[in-house]
């Protein structure tokens, strides 16, 4: 698999000068509502955050080639994960799946030629975002992707901060000293995936690849690394990007 | 949408309460749950904290500490806490803190209240009046358990699958290696939306359509001269009969005769999630048959009565698996075991004689309470009429006692480690001699001299004049109670063996904080049970044997106070139970029973509810304690 490179974001000044610009700029009344709310700022200590935890999955890897097909979020902060606030849509790609082969955990081909369209969701999608942090286990995927369903939708794209629970390991594991010793060492590098990371954390291994038991893994994941490696006075700009 | 969190319900749907729901219940407890994570060595909640859920560990484990600072209870992954709080006055009485990095899953009051009313079994199990032990003894003697046991209680692994394509010859070893005596066959959807289709733990759409047995394979392959390379697909009926995993036991009983089927796959939805067998079920269903002892009355030497040993442990396993409570299993041991002495007694007359003076055969200990298990040793003496001349008549009685003695011992009998048989010349006395010493014993009693002779205290007769051991019953039950120092010594010795707190994972919980890898039921639950009854019971003057009888005089008084009667008797019935079934596993695998379990061959619901017992163990006998003092000393 060819590696993707990471995208470039316009850099805003800050997060709330751009919710704020796009509020004002906006012609999506659904889009005007989600950057009204806002985000939270940067010197916001993590206990006092909302967060959503997200996870989608997708017919491949390049947002201008493949598509979502279904969209599981969590909301939750450092003391709950509330499941009972969970949100799954199962939406259908907008170019037919040419291929049958592709096979979706627990996602039958007929659920998907059912499913509506993501933009008939999207509304509800923003308004569950709308004062959360996105915390996503790699963040290439749900950010590039959102964005350009949002945009081939709307007409204009949608960016938002996201805690990204693999960066956040990656800075233990793969840019500490320790990491650059091991590495120098020969040693393999500390597995940063997912299921590996949780391991580490004494969390329990989920058997199941659906976007929502995914989300509810980074968000259970998320409060762990707090737990040990930060506090609940980090602030937000520590951990989001 | 409703979107089932199947990582969360199914793992919840493994431990008690929760495995006895509905699918639909544990379907909406799952959405309704709240997650935390608690790093090892924080507090999870503090004394007099407010109490909004009940508290099931998911990983990890906690300590629930008193307000001393005692642990309480040290709980791991499937356990609940704060039910209690929840029920009471929703503070928090015992603070949890987190010993390993840990999971918790928070089920939220309202949902907590709901599964309460809607469910009978979680409310009884969760509830402080009616607590978990309680409530699964009175189960157990429910006649109709197969009516509310749901079939997936009886499918103990996953089923072994094939795909359709796979030939016989591969099914057959796969059975093999499974020690399966049936596979499900699995292939691809029809079509994409197939109401059938679930999706296998390797992601992939699959449907189940149909049931291999060894059956098939002797008659439609061997029988029928196909090669082994056969598909399985060209044998089986598609659109097998098949059960959902919360239907009734009695439910799959009807569907197999109805169809005259022995194999019936067990569904949840649409995953197949076991294969109950139509032998899982007769174990429900056979009767007892106790001509056993009828079989020992006609045996005409030692040999013979020797020869009925494996008869007795395969009664014994027969009554367990039939769901016999820890009374009826005792009583037909004791009745088996006095069969056997009374046969070697008759055996032993007709060659040395009719008895020079009359006589009765005593037996002391478990045969007397009628509560003898599968492990047992012999405890028996010789109470002799007060004619009797050592000098000349003692020559028959010692040969009388030898005979009956060894042919215990053949028949599975051991001799007894303190000598308590009629072999030993100081319990082979006529009557007065014997009325001395319980007189030496109740008046002049001191807990090392009582230690030994407390077996003494649970007497009958087994053969011969009963009217000797009737009066020694009478001398005890009418002097004893009015012996306050006896009492005392008594109730000292019956605190000598004191119960474990629990289990944690695979070791059993000591008071102390230490862990052990086995435990004696006998030596830790059922022996100070029945010693602390028989304090009780001495007493209140009752003449009865059987604890069970004992506590049912014992109730008839104000000696205990609110229900701790009636949770002594749960909590020995539990503990007599889990003893007795451990005994049936040992003999089933072909190892010699003993007392001893291992506590990861304990399921998670013995493991909750002995805890429960043992703690009603604990609390007695600091009754006891308090309840019989030594008195000051007059002297």
């Amino acid at each position: 698999m060819k590696p993707l490179l990471p995208r470039r974001y316009p850099a805003p000044p800050t997060w709330a000068d751009y919710f704020t610009s796009r509020r004002e700029q906006t012609r999506d009344t659904a889009l005007e509502r989600y950057f009204d709310v806002g985000v939270p700022a940067p010197e916001t200590p993590i206990s006092d955050v909302p967060m959503l935890a997200m996870d989608m999955e997708t017919t491949g890897l390049d947002e201008q080639r493949h598509a979502i097909v279904s969209i599981g979020v969590v909301p939750f902060d450092l003391q709950r994960i509330r499941l009972a606030e969970r949100r799954y849509w199962i939406v259908r790609p907008p170019r037919p799946l040419n291929e049958r082969s592709i096979t979706f955990h627990h996602i039958t081909h007929s659920e998907i030629e059912q499913a509506p369209d993501l933009d008939d969701v999207l509304d509800e999608l923003l308004a569950v975002m709308a004062g959360r942090i996105v915390v996503v286990h790699y963040r290439h995927i749900e950010r590039t992707f959102l964005n350009a369903a949002v945009k081939a939708r709307r007409g204009e794209g949608i960016h938002f901060p996201v805690i990204d629970t693999m960066s956040l390991e990656a800075r233990l594991h793969r840019q500490s000293w320790w990491a650059r010793l091991r590495r120098w060492l020969g040693r393999p590098p500390a597995s940063i995936r997912l299921p590996d990371s949780r391991t580490r954390y004494g969390l329990p291994s989920y058997q199941a690849h659906h976007a929502l038991i995914d989300a509810l893994a980074s968000a259970e994941l998320l409060q762990a690394q707090i737990a040990h490696r930060y506090s609940r006075d980090t602030p937000l700009s520590e951990v989001w990007s | 949408m409703q979107v089932e969190l199947l990582e969360v319900r199914q793992h919840m749907a493994q431990f008690p309460p929760f495995e006895q729901l509905s699918d639909d219940l544990l379907d909406a407890l799952a959405g309704q749950v709240e997650v935390g994570y608690f790093q090892a060595e924080t507090d999870i909640y503090r004394h007099g904290d407010a109490v909004e859920y009940l508290h099931y560990i998911r990983s990890g484990a906690i300590d629930l500490y008193r307000r001393n600072g005692d642990l309480y209870n040290r709980l791991s992954e499937g356990d609940i806490f704060g039910q209690f709080d929840l029920l009471r006055d929703r503070r928090v009485r015992f603070p949890a803190r987190a010993i390993e990095d840990t999971l918790i899953y928070f089920i939220p009051l309202a949902t907590f209240q709901r599964l309460c009313e809607a469910d009978d079994n979680f409310a009884d199990f969760v509830e402080v009046e009616r607590p978990r032990l309680e409530s699964t003894v009175d189960q157990q003697r429910k006649g109709h358990e197969m009516l509310v046991t749901r079939v997936r209680k009886l499918a103990s692994r996953a089923p072994v699958m094939v795909e359709s394509d796979a030939t016989v010859q591969e099914a057959a070893q796969r059975m093999g290696e499974h020690n399966a005596s049936s596979v499900l066959v699995l292939a691809a959807p029809q079509t994409p939306d197939d109401s059938h289709a679930f999706t296998h733990a390797d992601g992939q759409l699959r449907r189940m359509v149909g049931i291999l047995t060894d059956h098939d394979l002797r008659d439609r392959v061997l029988a029928e001269g196909r090669p082994t390379s056969t598909t399985v697909g060209e044998l089986i009926d598609e659109r097998p009969i098949t059960i959902q995993s919360d239907e009734s036991v009695y439910e799959a009983m009807l569907r197999m005769l109805r169809n005259n089927i022995h194999h019936l796959p067990i569904l949840h939805r649409r995953r197949p999630v076991g294969v109950l067998h139509l032998s899982d079920i007769v174990r429900h269903e056979t009767n007892s048959s106790l001509y056993l002892v009828d079989n020992v009355f006609r045996q005409a030497n030692v040999e013979g009565l020797a020869a009925l040993k494996s008869d007795v442990r395969a009664a014994f396993v027969r009554m367990v698996n039939e769901d016999d409570n820890s009374q009826m299993v005792g009583s037909s041991l004791s009745s088996i075991g006095r069969a056997f002495t009374r046969r070697l007694l008759e055996l032993a007359e007709e060659e040395l004689g009719p008895p020079p003076v009359p006589y009765c055969f005593m037996a002391l200990g478990s045969m007397a309470r009628n509560e003898q298990s599968i492990v047992t040793d012999q405890d028996n003496a010789l109470v002799l009429d007060d004619s009797f001349d050592s000098e000349q008549h003692d020559a028959y009685f010692l040969t009388l006692a030898q005979r009956v003695s060894d042919g215990l011992a053949a028949c599975g009998y051991s001799y007894c480690k303190g000598d308590v048989m009629a072999t030993n010349s100081r319990w082979r006395q006529p009557l007065r001699v014997w009325q001395q010493y319980f007189r030496d014993w109740i008046d002049d009693p001191s807990a090392e001299r009582l230690l030994h002779s407390s077996i003494f205290f649970d007497l009958d007769s087994v053969y011969g004049d009963e009217a000797f051991v009737e009066r020694l019953q009478d001398l005890v039950a009418e002097r004893a109670s009015q012996r306050p120092h006896f009492l005392a010594a008594m109730a000292r010795n019956a605190l000598n063996r004191t119960p474990p707190l629990g289990f944690f994972r695979t070791f059993v919980m000591e008071k102390d904080g230490e862990q052990n890898n086995t435990i004696n039921l006998k030596r830790r639950g059922t022996a100070p049970l029945v010693d602390l009854i028989r304090v009780h019971a001495l007493a209140c003057g009752s003449r009865a044997q059987n604890s069970f009888d004992r506590l049912e005089d014992i109730n008839k008084t104000r000696l205990l106070a609110g229900h701790s009667g009636e949770r002594i008797r749960y909590a020995l019935e539990f503990i007599a139970m889990v003893r007795i079934r451990h005994q049936v596993i040992d003999i089933q695998e072909e190892r010699e029973p003993d007392n001893n379990i291992e506590p990861e061959n304990v399921s998670d619901n013995e493991r909750h509810n002995l805890k429960d017992a043992f703690q009603v163990l604990s609390n007695a006998q600091k009754f006891l304690k308090f309840r019989y003092p030594m008195p000051s000393q007059k002297r």
